[in-house]
């Protein structure tokens, strides 16, 4: 092993995890980990939250400083992208004309914002970066409406933001109610009305057909003939898998990666995907997915690193699903994939003044499968330790039940 | 032994470190990080520090004792 290098692409937390957690397992080789951004690899959740309100600065984001790099012995390459893969001969390619020679090779470039179909000369933020990030913190720091295009959690928690700095917003989705893409339709249509409790105005179920004028300037016009006048519009409506720098490489893209349940790819056994690129077969699920959460990037470079460093004990990776979401004074969790699931119960009240509540979710036999919960971090911990280990919907419900709840006063200091 | 510190104001009851280890952490009713100890043996250092890893805002630390 020890002669071995590791080359990872991508230094987002797929990537830096990877190169962290090789060195927690002993892996001795070298460790190279490229990235396209020149900035020192930084966490991304924050960035529609927490960074965006201005709460927390760009030091709090940093997941790996030069100094850490060096001492735990990666090397960093950054701002400078991965252009082409060499398969036969075992090399990447940068855009400087660099070859990086590998033995194994990690995919960890993740996903970009789906970026936004109506061209306008100014005033309309993605976000994704710390860069869109920084620039829409400055839009929102003016005046005048503002319009989110998408109501998926990017979109709901950038409402929420705007909305706390003082901000007139509206949400507009094609969708009647945009959460049920991930709770499914039943819970979906209970939790949507979140934003029009805390004065955020919505227009689900209808599109955007264009988008005119300049920052400070805008109409958004919708499918309705509706016209919205906007300062500031923001679109967040998925993400794209990087994968396009490999399309000639020979390694089989299917939107990512895609990977056995040993996450390598298909046919290539020397390399791994990780992360929002990453494409492979969940033994649990019977399926191939791929997940563009931060805790699946996570969990997934620990067990990429697991299966360098013991190419003879190879971990087959299931997880279960986990997924949270800040949202005005609503912190959602959600584990497994309640999408797929039937929805048996909610336990607690989400109209209370202070709301909390667990929704349960099984399969047809009855087993707990899924569970969202709103304002309780301990019910979620409960269910996401039952889900795939054959609990029932029921043995779960009484254990949820059981748990003590949030009294109507606010306790002192919350 | 090496000790944990948890800065319990930036904890957000993610939970991910009790998924990881369901022995040496645990969530409150207010879904704020529990210590269930604060020592741990050297053997369980990998474990121990992918648990502490796993708390996206950096909640919680390992310190040499």
């Amino acid at each position: 092993m020890s002669g071995q290098t590791v080359v990872i692409v991508g230094s987002s937390v797929g990537g830096v995890r990877t190169a962290k957690a090789l060195r927690s397992q002993d892996f001795g080789g070298r460790i190279v980990l490229i990235g396209s951004d020149s900035r020192l690899p930084y966490d991304k959740p924050p960035l529609s939250k927490q960074f965006l309100a201005g709460q927390w600065d760009q030091s709090r984001l940093t997941m790996l400083t030069a100094e850490q790099a060096d001492e735990a012995g990666i090397e960093l390459r950054l701002g400078n992208a991965a252009e082409q893969l060499d398969l036969a001969d075992r090399a990447v390619l940068l855009a400087d004309g660099a070859r990086v020679p590998f033995d194994i090779l990690v995919v960890a470039t993740g996903a970009d914002a789906r970026p936004s179909p109506w061209p306008v000369a100014s005033g309309v933020h993605l976000v994704r970066t710390l860069d869109d990030s920084r620039g829409l913190a400055r839009a929102l720091a003016t005046t005048g409406p503002v319009v989110v295009v998408g109501g998926g959690f990017i979109g709901a928690e950038v409402a929420a933001t705007a909305h706390a700095a003082g901000r007139n917003v509206t949400i507009v989705d094609p969708l009647t109610a945009p959460i049920g893409r991930i709770v499914g339709a039943e819970l979906g249509a209970i939790l949507t009305g979140v934003h029009a409790r805390h004065g955020v105005q919505t227009r689900f179920g209808v599109g955007v057909e264009s988008v005119d004028g300049c920052e400070g300037d805008l109409r958004v016009t919708l499918t309705n003939k509706e016209t919205l006048p906007a300062a500031t519009v923001v679109v967040g409506i998925g993400a794209i898998p990087n994968d396009g720098w490999l399309s000639s490489s020979g390694l089989l893209i299917d939107d990512g990666v895609v990977c056995d349940e040993f996450c390598r790819a298909i046919g290539h056994p020397g390399v791994f995907a990780v992360g929002d690129v990453a494409r492979w077969h969940h033994p649990g699920h019977q399926e191939d997915v791929r997940v563009e959460h931060w805790t699946n990037a996570a969990e997934q470079a620990a067990c990429v690193a697991h299966n360098i460093s013991h190419p003879n004990e190879l971990r087959s990776y299931a997880p279960t699903e986990y997924v949270w979401s800040d949202q005005y004074d609503w912190k959602i969790q959600i584990a497994g994939r309640p999408h797929r699931a039937v929805l048996d119960r909610i336990v607690g009240d989400l109209d209370a003044e202070r709301p909390q509540g667990a929704a349960v979710f099984g399969d047809q036999a009855g087993i707990l499968t899924a569970a969202v919960t709103v304002n309780w971090p301990k019910a979620l911990m409960m269910c996401r330790r039952m889900i795939g280990a054959g609990t029932t919907v029921a043995e779960c419900l009484s254990e949820v039940e059981s748990l003590p709840r949030l009294t109507a006063a606010p306790a002192a200091g919350g | 032994m090496p000790r944990l510190h948890a800065d319990y104001p930036s904890c957000q009851g993610y939970g991910n470190c009790v998924t990881g280890a369901a022995d040496t952490f645990d969530v409150d009713d207010d879904g704020v990080v529990v210590l269930l100890r604060d020592t741990f043996a050297e053997r369980e250092r990998s474990r121990i520090e992918d648990a502490v890893r796993s708390c996206p805002v950096n909640a919680l630390s390992i310190e040499a004792d």
